[in-house]
């Protein structure tokens, strides 16, 4: 068979002219995945005025960006969106369209999916691609997109296939793909797509939009002292963020501590948070949940402090400390204080 | 009536409370361990739903697809106020990912031609968000997903606060239109009044189980407690595929055009934790070992 396959595409997220970390790490991944498939690695980027976007584009990597741009666009929504990108696919077949897992991209994939009747797999934190056996229906596909997730609360870990027509669409966790340094001496095509609308797929109206940037990037800590329902209070929050004011690094915390209400929901590290992985996370306090784990379980360094010894972050962590977090703290500040100066 | 609801709910294994129990031996989740609940955000839209009853004349119906268990949140809904509420259940439908999922609930929307679809956003044992935004799709309908409240209803289009990233937006959309509902309201308990009532519910496939059960029943007893129960509003709705004209070939495994290759369990990375003595000393030493490997500093 010497059937050419379609490009890889990477739907590029932008909110007011600014990309989206996740669609960066997306064009870096599929740039792996176009490789090993030979073939090319195309952004597809909607909004009014963004053209100035492509040369980001083509710097992370892409060989094509497909712009499609219009007043009606912008903002978001997501009967327009599903719309412009169904007819680009009906156009020009790619093999495998990728999406942040965001909340945009898990309104508009299965959207788009559904009309195209193709599988979707939601929340991928691996890619890769492989061959597969299909023993129950005897088929064997080569060269197939693995898309590998979470299941089951995150107590499993699941393979899976899309076996019908293109595009092998996914949505993909936001901070697992590494994103790599662009290149700005990377050059790329850009190709602009006319955008025809019906009044249905314009139906649903914008009236208010009420936004802010996140008030802490998790990301980009490189040292992250983070809480959980050990901690016992909000009170007691003050100290991880002396600990983390002393280290240079940020608060986080795990879903029992921000339904606790005791910190924002923008520092909760997890699987319904943010995925991390710096250099040192310290855990405070954090019984080590699954779901937890699997947002910093990548950490370079991982320090748990606990009063229980049989807690399970213990199990993933590079240094354990049982001990109460009122006294751990303090050592600890007053420690790096004493070496530094 | 001026508004039709129809609430799709699910029962799930509760898997945000995994025990050492639910975890077999070789890693794999023994469902069979966990208790089944109705899923936390589909009782967020079923609360949606009933508010709007209480400010607008509506009927709320719900519905699920599942075995024959499942009408125990069936029950649930009965009893915190739902109107009707109806089981779609066939073994056609065994195996079926998000894209079957959608394609057999819009055959169930399609014979009750509702004004508003209601779902919770996601359910907690895929996660995956897809069901409600694919339903959306196959009955061609707008979608205003992860919502909140819903400010007005009337004149033939909804006006709904929804959640986006780092804030929200209020969305005007015309109907019939789908929402799904995330977690911010409360749902209300069941009522003392309504378990009283509903709680003979039954399925037209429960009564019949429970007369094969008892070996003292006359022939004809079975209809007659089928149509006593139906005029006192307490049957439960019972479909199968071929009762919602659903297409075999877009059902179940049939219907799924993603397949789970394999399944692994997580295992933890198991490096050997060394232990630190919670005293000024031990500290004192851990923190030198990480300026000095240059973690910190």
């Amino acid at each position: 068979m010497t059937q050419k396959i379609g490009n890889v595409w990477v739907f590029i997220e932008q909110e007011g002219g600014k990309i989206a970390d996740v669609s960066l790490e997306l064009v870096c991944k599929g740039r792996e995945l176009a490789d090993r498939l030979k073939v090319k690695l195309e952004a597809v980027l909607l909004g009014d005025k963004i053209e100035k976007l492509a040369d980001t584009l083509y710097s992370y990597g892409c060989d094509t960006v497909i712009l499609a741009e219009d007043k009606r666009l912008e903002p978001f929504t997501v009967l327009a969106y599903a719309r412009v990108i169904m007819d680009l696919i009906k156009a020009h077949k790619p093999n495998i369209l990728l999406f942040g897992a965001t909340m945009k991209g898990r309104e508009l994939a299965p959207r788009i999916a559904s009309e195209k009747l193709a599988g979707l797999t939601a929340d991928c934190t691996n890619l890769k691609i492989d061959d597969f056996d299909d023993k129950v229906n005897g088929k064997s596909y080569k060269d197939k997109l693995m898309q590998i997730r979470p299941a089951f609360g995150g107590n499993i870990i699941a393979t899976i296939v899309n076996t019908w027509d293109d595009p092998q669409m996914v949505t993909v966790r936001e901070g697992v793909m590494k994103m790599d340094r662009p290149d700005a001496s990377r050059k790329g095509n850009l190709v602009r797509v006319d955008v025809s609308l019906t009044d249905a797929e314009t139906a649903i109206k914008v009236i208010k939009r009420v936004r802010e940037e996140k008030s802490v990037d998790l990301k980009g800590a490189q040292i992250i002292v983070a809480g959980g329902y050990g901690v016992g209070s909000a009170d007691n929050f003050k100290l991880l963020r002396k600990l983390a004011e002393t280290l240079g690094g940020e608060v986080a915390a795990s879903r029992a501590a921000v339904d606790a209400g005791w910190i924002d929901h923008d520092h909760q590290v997890g699987q319904t948070g943010v995925t991390v992985r710096p250099k040192l996370y310290i855990a405070c306090g954090i019984s080590g949940a699954i779901q937890h784990r699997a947002g910093m379980a990548e950490s370079k360094k991982i320090i748990a402090i606990n009063t229980d010894p049989n807690a399970p972050i213990f199990q993933i962590a590079h240094y354990k400390i049982v001990g109460d977090l009122n006294d751990v703290l303090p050592k600890l500040i007053n420690a790096f204080k004493a070496k530094v100066q | 009536m001026k508004y039709t609801i129809l609430v799709f709910v699910k029962q799930v294994p509760d898997t945000q409370n995994i025990t050492g129990d639910a975890m077999k031996a070789d890693g794999t989740v023994n469902r069979a361990a966990l208790p089944a609940i109705f899923n936390p955000e589909d009782l967020n839209a079923l609360e949606l739903a009933l508010q709007l009853k209480d400010r607008y004349d509506a009927k709320v119906t719900v519905a699920t697809m599942g075995p024959p268990a499942a009408t125990e949140v069936l029950r649930n809904a009965l009893y915190r106020g739902a109107d009707e509420a109806m089981l779609l259940t066939d073994r056609a439908f065994a195996g079926a990912d998000t894209l079957a999922t959608s394609y057999a609930l819009s055959c169930v929307a399609k014979q009750i031609k509702p004004d508003l679809i209601l779902c919770g956003r996601q359910a907690i044992d895929g996660d995956t968000a897809q069901v409600g935004p694919q339903l959306a799709e196959k009955l061609h309908v707008p979608q205003i997903c992860y919502v909140e409240e819903v400010v007005a209803l009337d004149s033939g289009k909804i006006t709904a606060r929804r959640a986006i990233e780092g804030g929200y937006e209020i969305l005007e959309s015309p109907l019939p239109c789908l929402l799904t509902v995330v977690d911010a309201n409360t749902p209300r308990p069941e009522a003392a009044k309504r378990i009283m009532k509903f709680k003979r519910a039954v399925t037209p496939g429960e009564l019949k189980k429970r007369f094969a059960d008892a070996d003292y029943t006359e022939a004809g007893d079975l209809a007659a407690a089928e149509s006593s129960l139906a005029a006192k509003g307490l049957i439960i709705k019972e479909l199968n595929a071929a009762a919602v004209h659903a297409d075999p070939k877009r059902i179940g495994l049939a219907g799924s055009p993603t397949k789970v290759k394999n399944i692994e369990s997580v295992v933890l990375s198991g490096g050997e934790a060394k232990e630190v003595a919670a005293t000024a000393e031990g500290i004192n030493l851990l923190i030198h070992e990480l300026i000095t490997d240059h973690t910190l500093g």
